[in-house]
C-alpha cells in the first residue's frame, strides 16, 4: 500500500498545466495586438484538451465513449459558431 | 476490491454497471457544458460589441488571485486524478489524503474567489448594487462585470457542490473500499476535472484581455 506512487503520465500533464499557464499569463502582457486574445484562447483549449485526454482519463477510452464526451464539444460548437456568424462576418456599417 | 453491494438488476456486471455510470456522467457534463456556453456566447457577442471597454475592464480584475486560483485548481484536478489511481492502486488510505489535500484547495480557491469579489466591491466594479467606471466605457464595463459575476458565481457553486461530493466519498472509504465506490470516485473525479476546465477558460476570457495595454 506504500509502495503507490503518482503515475508519470499526472505529474507530467500537471507540471506541463502549470507551465502552460506561466506561459499564458507571460505571452498577456506582451503586445501582440488583436493576436493576444487568440493566443490566450488557443493555450486554453491546449489546457482543457491535456485535462480531458489525461486527467478525465480519455486518451484510451474507445469510440463510444469519446461520441459521447464529444457531443458536448459539438453542440458548443454549433451554437458559437451560428450565433457568431453574423458579428464574426458583417463589415463594420 | 470487494463488489459492495454488487449491482442493481438492470446491469449484466459490473463492468456494465460502471461503463454506465461513466457514460451517464459524460451526458451530464454535455448539459453543463452548453450552461456555460450560454454564457460564453454572451461574452463573445458583448465583447465584440464593446472591444475597448471589455479590455478595460479586464485590467481592473485581480490577476494575482486569478493565476493562483488557476494552478490552485490545477493542482487540485492533479490530487483528484492521483485519488482515484491511487484507490484502484488499493492505496485506500493514499487516496482520502490526496481528496483531503484536494478539498482543502478547493477552499483555498472560495476563499480567495470571495477575498475577490470583496476586493471588487470596495472599487464600485459591482453591476446593480454599486457600479462606477471610468465615462466613455462604462456601459460595456458593466456588461463586462456582470457576466464575470454571473459566470464565476456559477462556477463557484459547482465548486462547492464538488467539495461535498469528494468529502462524502472520502468520508464513505474511511472503512472499505469497494468496486462501487471506486466508480463513484471515477465519476466524481471526471466531473472534478470539467469544472476545473471551465475555469481555464474562464480565466482566459476574464482575468487576460487588456493586459498589455492595448
Amino acid at each position: 500500500m506504500m509502495g503507490w506512487r503518482p503515475p508519470l503520465v499526472l505529474v507530467a500533464s500537471w507540471l506541463g498545466l502549470l507551465a502552460l499557464l506561466a506561459l499564458t499569463v507571460t505571452l498577456a502582457y506582451l503586445p501582440f495586438g488583436s493576436l493576444n486574445s487568440t493566443v490566450a484562447i488557443v493555450i486554453a483549449a491546449i489546457k482543457a484538451a491535456i485535462i480531458a485526454a489525461f486527467f478525465m482519463e480519455l486518451w484510451d477510452r474507445g469510440p463510444r465513449l469519446l461520441i459521447f464526451a464529444g457531443a458536448g464539444l459539438f453542440w458548443l460548437g454549433l451554437l458559437l459558431w451560428l450565433g457568431l456568424m453574423d458579428f464574426i462576418t458583417r463589415a463594420p456599417a | 476490491m470487494p463488489e459492495g453491494r454488487g449491482f442493481a438488476p438492470q446491469y449484466a456486471s459490473v463492468q456494465h454497471r460502471d461503463e454506465a455510470a461513466e457514460i451517464g456522467i459524460w451526458v451530464f457534463l454535455a448539459t453543463e457544458l452548453l450552461l456555460f456556453g450560454g454564457l460564453l456566447f454572451a461574452y463573445f457577442v458583448y465583447r465584440h460589441a464593446n472591444p475597448a471597454a471589455f479590455a478595460a475592464a479586464s485590467r481592473h480584475t485581480d490577476i494575482v488571485i486569478g493565476t493562483a486560483n488557476t494552478a490552485i485548481l490545477l493542482t487540485s484536478s492533479f490530487l483528484v486524478a492521483c485519488a482515484v489511481d491511487a484507490l484502484q492502486a488499493g492505496a485506500r488510505r493514499i487516496c482520502i489524503m490526496l481528496l483531503i489535500g484536494a478539498m482543502l484547495l478547493g477552499l483555498l480557491f472560495l476563499s480567495l474567489k470571495a477575498t475577490e469579489y470583496a476586493g471588487e466591491y470596495h472599487e464600485h466594479l459591482v453591476p446593480g448594487i454599486n457600479f462606477s467606471f471610468a465615462p466613455p466605457l462604462a456601459d460595456g464595463a458593466e456588461l463586462f462585470f456582470t457576466i464575470y459575476f454571473v459566470a464565476t458565481s456559477i462556477h463557484a457553486i459547482h465548486m462547492m457542490i464538488g467539495i461535498a461530493v469528494l468529502a462524502a466519498l472520502a468520508i464513505m472509504l474511511r472503512r472499505t473500499a469497494s468496486t462501487r465506490l471506486c466508480a463513484a470516485l471515477r465519476t466524481a473525479a471526471l466531473y472534478w476535472h470539467f469544472v476545473d476546465a471551465i475555469w481555464i477558460v474562464l480565466f482566459a476570457l476574464i482575468y487576460l484581455p487588456g493586459r498589455s495595454g492595448a
